[in-house]
């Protein structure tokens, strides 16, 4: 079997602007708040999960990202559950929530929620993924300082070259004060119509244009 | 991609309540030492509270034993001494080189900076996880960008096995995983806000089991595909592992273990290991009803409910990050030992399967052993340690 992969779907969230396979698919004015941008495009894309709302930021955006990405495709149908890895990367972890989390354990306003503490951890978005779609593959969570087209693209060739996967949903998740952005994609062994090769130079390139 | 390079295990340490080296808590656990206590006050919660903590002055004394160019946390001061403890074994390790790699697990890094109710001394930045391992590879000189994988519970287990997914990719030569999480009380508030704290001691996979243990601690395994990088006879290499995800609830494990089961049969099917094959596993074990009773569904859908099987979460306390590293230390040591350790404060399964729970530390011969683990989002991770 050849060692090359390919990035056969990607989408984006990012300044109040959703690109799917690099066309611009629904967008708001800038001064909207993430958050709330977030929840308009879930009623845009009528989305119906209202787990959804029980999400903190952070698995809001991946799940939409994620929702978006995979009506693209029909890798959920085209694969075996155990088969599609879910490997995602951020910069800040859980903060947004770990943050939040820490407010409700000051000595004077004692209130620890275990519905705000369970997002304190960031593979929870892995879950997120995996339980709206079904998904049972190999789950990683990387923490890096910034996308890191280098690391993603080897780590996620050697699952495919190694057959401990047979495509993934690979990306990046961020969620904490200024830096809100998502960028999310597929990998398979078959170029698809896209026919882009997941090498670090394509990645970086795909990337830095969203 | 070589197939023909194998991961070796090339040295370990573990730092931790029983101990600052592998052979001082292997020693403990063999004489089924503890290291769990009863706080009855504490900054770590309101109310009494069992934990495995690591005591602070004894880390500043041993971290003082080392020079240094700027202020380390806690946490950071941990991971030091661990890493600075297997370059010291193993000399041929050249942590400043290129081909070395630092893969850090951690669920909650340093997290104690968030707490404003005492003065920090760190920005705030350093809580970002990424920060707190650059500031590690400072340390060292190490020149390559140290990769943090933040799985849950899974995360140790999990590194392990990034570390010889990196290796085969031949760019590294060795990849130094360590595994570190300190006691916070935004940790215990977190668990006992989820009633998942015992009011005693963990009792993994007992009847009696009510909930979980929470401890601190920090495990280094150096791996390496250069033989030469060896510096003992035995050989040890970590020959297959695999992770899954059950898809059924974010904060609670699969009702029935096929997420483990799936884990545990990728491991066996890429070692080309038979489940008869298996001498020994190193259970998650964590003594909350769901999750032992999860796991012994699985380990007995894998044919493995007759092979000896332990939890350390009793001696450790569920150290999340560092977990399935200092763990797998332990299974590395039995195997070199050939000792099984005995379960702490297992007396009468609580399971529904019958499987094979370790109650005294017994000599028998290791050749294959399993290590697995579970996690919150329903993460699930299998390692196979094997002897040469």
């Amino acid at each position: 079997m050849s060692d090359q992969n390919y990035i056969t779907s990607f989408c984006s969230i990012k300044s109040s602007k959703v690109c799917i396979n690099s066309h611009i698919d629904y967008s708001e004015s800038s001064q909207v708040s993430s958050i709330d941008f977030l929840k308009s495009a879930y009623k845009h894309y009528q989305l119906a999960y209202p787990k959804f709302y029980k999400m903190d930021s952070l698995c809001k955006l991946a799940l939409i990202t994620s929702d978006l990405l995979l009506k693209t495709n029909k890798i959920t149908e085209n694969y075996n559950k155990e088969e599609i890895a879910i490997v995602i990367a951020n910069s800040v972890s859980s903060l947004e929530t770990d943050v939040e989390y820490q407010t409700t354990i000051d000595k004077n306003n004692y209130f620890p929620s275990p519905t705000v503490f369970v997002y304190t951890l960031p593979n929870i978005l892995l879950g997120e993924i995996a339980i709206r779609n079904g998904i049972k593959g190999e789950n990683t969570f990387f923490v890096f300082d910034k996308f890191d087209a280098g690391f993603m693209s080897s780590y996620i060739n050697s699952l495919l070259n190694n057959s401990r996967a047979k495509c993934c949903i690979t990306g990046w998740v961020d969620f904490y004060e200024n830096k809100v952005e998502s960028f999310l994609y597929t990998v398979e062994k078959q170029p698809g119509i896209m026919n882009i090769e997941h090498t670090s130079e394509q990645l970086t390139k795909l990337y830095t244009n969203q | 991609m070589n197939q023909k390079l194998e991961t070796y295990i090339a040295a370990d340490n573990i730092i931790s309540p029983l101990g600052f080296t592998t052979a001082e808590n292997f020693e403990q656990l063999k004489k089924m030492q503890t290291g769990v206590q009863y706080f009855e006050q504490s900054e770590l919660s309101p109310e009494p509270v069992f934990a495995a903590v690591i005591d602070s002055n004894k880390i500043n004394s041993e971290f003082k034993k080392f020079p240094v160019k700027e202020e380390f946390t806690r946490l950071e001061k941990l991971v030091i001494l661990s890493i600075n403890n297997v370059l010291k074994q193993n000399p041929k390790i050249d942590i400043t080189g290129k081909k070395t790699l630092i893969v850090l697990s951690t669920t909650k890094g340093n997290i104690d900076l968030l707490d404003t109710s005492i003065a920090q001394k760190f920005d705030k930045k350093r809580a970002y996880l990424w920060e707190a391992a650059s500031a590690i590879s400072r340390y060292f000189d190490n020149p390559n960008k140290p990769v943090v994988v933040s799985n849950a519970c899974i995360s140790g287990a999990l590194a392990i096995i990034v570390g010889k997914r990196m290796l085969e990719t031949e760019q590294y030569e060795n990849v130094i995983v360590v595994g570190a999480d300190i006691l916070t009380h935004f940790v215990v508030s977190g668990f006992q806000s989820f009633k998942a704290v015992s009011s005693q001691i963990a009792k993994p996979y007992d009847a009696s089991r009510d909930g979980i243990s929470l401890g601190e601690a920090c495990g280094t395994i150096v791996l390496t595909n250069n033989l030469s990088n060896l510096n003992q006879d035995s050989k040890i290499i970590v020959k297959a592992g695999a992770s899954s995800n059950d898809a059924n609830h974010i904060s609670g494990p699969s009702r029935t273990g096929d997420g483990l089961f799936i884990a545990i049969e990728k491991t066996l099917t890429e070692a080309n290991v038979n489940a008869s094959e298996i001498d020994f596993i190193s259970g998650h074990g964590t003594a909350t009803l769901f999750n032992d009773e999860m796991e012994s569904l699985a380990i007995t859908d894998a044919h493995l409910e007759n092979v000896p099987m332990n939890s350390l979460k009793s001696y450790f306390g569920h150290t999340l990050g560092a977990a399935g590293i200092i763990e797998s230390i332990v299974g590395l040591q039995s195997m070199r030992e050939n000792t099984l350790i005995g379960t702490y404060n297992f007396k009468e399964l609580g399971v529904s399967k019958p499987i094979n729970i370790i109650k005294q530390t017994t000599q028998q011969q290791i050749n294959n052993c399993l290590k697995t683990a579970a996690g919150f989002s329903g993460c699930n991770v299998a390692v196979l340690f094997q002897k040469q």
